[in-house]
């Protein structure tokens, strides 16, 4: 057993998972009006709807959770790019459509063991959030599995473009997974998820469908992280952030 | 976002609830518009105080989805129906847990669905529950009635629908997908 969960590690905790679904949803949304297909412009802005609904109840919780008023909003567009919690892999660019889909493939069957386990937190608004939002994260694995398969198998140049992808995310995926007194202090609490016990469901996750698109597991040696428990993030949050915060910045407290 | 505990509501006058839930039979899902909200089953509870002769109702309701924009609508036009009904005071209040599922979706709301050219979901079918790459269900044609469609997409015009396409009369058609 760790030490007891401190009000400012409970905050924590939901922040970060608040962080992951508001900026991948943010980035999601960015391919509106510009996805290759109609169909795959409605999926991508479907599934940006999900996460950013996801983001408010996250981060409403987490206002509650941390008792100083503030709410979805202020956590949303009143934090600079040092405070935010989210993890490296999620506020990494679009790219093209297979660094979109690889990105969103090695989150989403994360996200899906995630949020499975945490429907058995001891924090019950977590909890009903979790129970909520797990059955629309099968929906965005189901989605990304298919277009990695799809794109995997596909032409000599989807299949290329596909491995680069997965190249360039890899180094992203250890710090879903590494424990921090954060994380340590949430687990001892009921509270939080056991995200080294997750990695083991999760490689086999992946592997099986990177078997399906005919691909090998990348073999990428380099890993960063820190962005989730010290807030050191790659350059492109704080784009990220300029376009999303600019408008409540410019005319704080407006309301129409 | 409310509290998350399953409310136990107190039905003090039986005939109130009834007489409310009679009243929300006017509400409609604003992107579905010929399903109501008892529909959907998305009101949860309906609680009705009396207090010096002022009537206040309390309506719990869930989300379908957690984005879904139409929520917002949904709990305007509850407070709406109500008010200009006579109510005097009106509270909504969202509760989460238990998920909402398609499951709840009436028998009447299923046929008004399928009428309105929206395949209903298919029963038994939760997402939970069917392996990640698990057959597509078999969804009837709104449209000519036959079972040979095919997906197009799993995401379609709102959240909670997803596109097919009938294999016999052509048509595309929306799917209100299982969750």
């Amino acid at each position: 057993m760790g030490t007891a969960l401190t009000q400012d590690q409970h905050f924590a905790y939901v922040l970060r998972i608040g962080d992951n679904a508001l900026i991948l949803g943010h980035r999601l949304s960015e391919w509106c009006g510009h996805a290759p297909i109609l169909e795959e412009d409605i999926a991508q802005t479907n599934i940006a709807l999900d996460l950013i609904g996801q983001a408010r109840m996250l981060l409403s919780h987490a206002g509650a959770v941390e008792g100083k008023g503030r709410d979805e909003d202020k956590l949303a567009y009143a934090r600079d790019v040092l405070d935010w919690r989210n993890c490296l892999l999620v506020e990494q660019p679009n790219g093209d459509f297979a660094d979109t889909i690889a990105r969103q493939f090695l989150f989403d069957v994360y996200n899906h063991l995630f949020f499975t386990a945490l429907t058995r937190s001891s924090d019950a608004e977590l909890a009903a959030i979790a129970e909520k939002s797990v059955k629309e994260i099968a929906y965005h694995r189901r989605h990304s599995s298919e277009w990695l398969i799809r794109l995997g198998d596909g032409t000599d140049e989807s299949r290329s473009r596909m491995v680069e992808a997965l190249n360039r995310v890899w180094g992203y995926v250890d710090e879903l997974f590494t424990m921090d007194e954060v994380d340590d202090a949430a687990l001892a609490a009921g509270i939080g998820v056991d995200l080294a016990a997750l990695r083991p469901a999760w490689d086999q996750g992946v592997s099986d469908v990177l078997n399906q698109a005919g691909l090998d597991l990348p073999t990428v040696t380099w890993s960063v992280g820190g962005a989730r428990s010290k807030g050191h993030h790659s350059e492109h949050l704080g784009f990220l952030l300029a376009e999303m915060q600019f408008v409540p910045r410019a005319y704080p407290d407006s309301a129409w | 976002m409310g509290t998350v505990l399953t409310p136990e509501f107190p039905i003090r006058e039986p005939s109130d609830i009834a007489e409310i839930r009679a009243l929300l039979d006017a509400v409609t899902d604003p992107e579905i518009p010929v399903l109501t909200l008892n529909d959907l089953g998305v009101i949860r509870g309906i609680e009705v105080e009396h207090e010096d002769g002022a009537r206040s109702v309390r309506i719990t309701i869930t989300p379908t989805y957690s984005g879904c924009p139409a929520m917002i609508t949904m709990e305007m036009d509850i407070r709406d129906c109500l008010l200009r009904a006579g109510i005097d005071r009106v509270e909504i209040e969202t509760v989460l847990s238990p998920a909402w599922t398609t499951d709840w979706m009436t028998e009447n709301g299923r046929r008004k669905l399928a009428e309105y050219g929206i395949a209903p979901p298919v029963k038994g079918e939760p997402s939970g529950r069917r392996a990640l790459f698990g057959e597509a269900p078999t969804v009837q044609c709104p449209h000519c009635g036959a079972e040979e469609t095919k997906l197009v997409s799993e995401f379609g015009s709102t959240a909670c629908k997803s596109l097919y396409q009938c294999n016999a009369c052509l048509e595309p058609f929306d799917y209100f997908k299982c969750i």
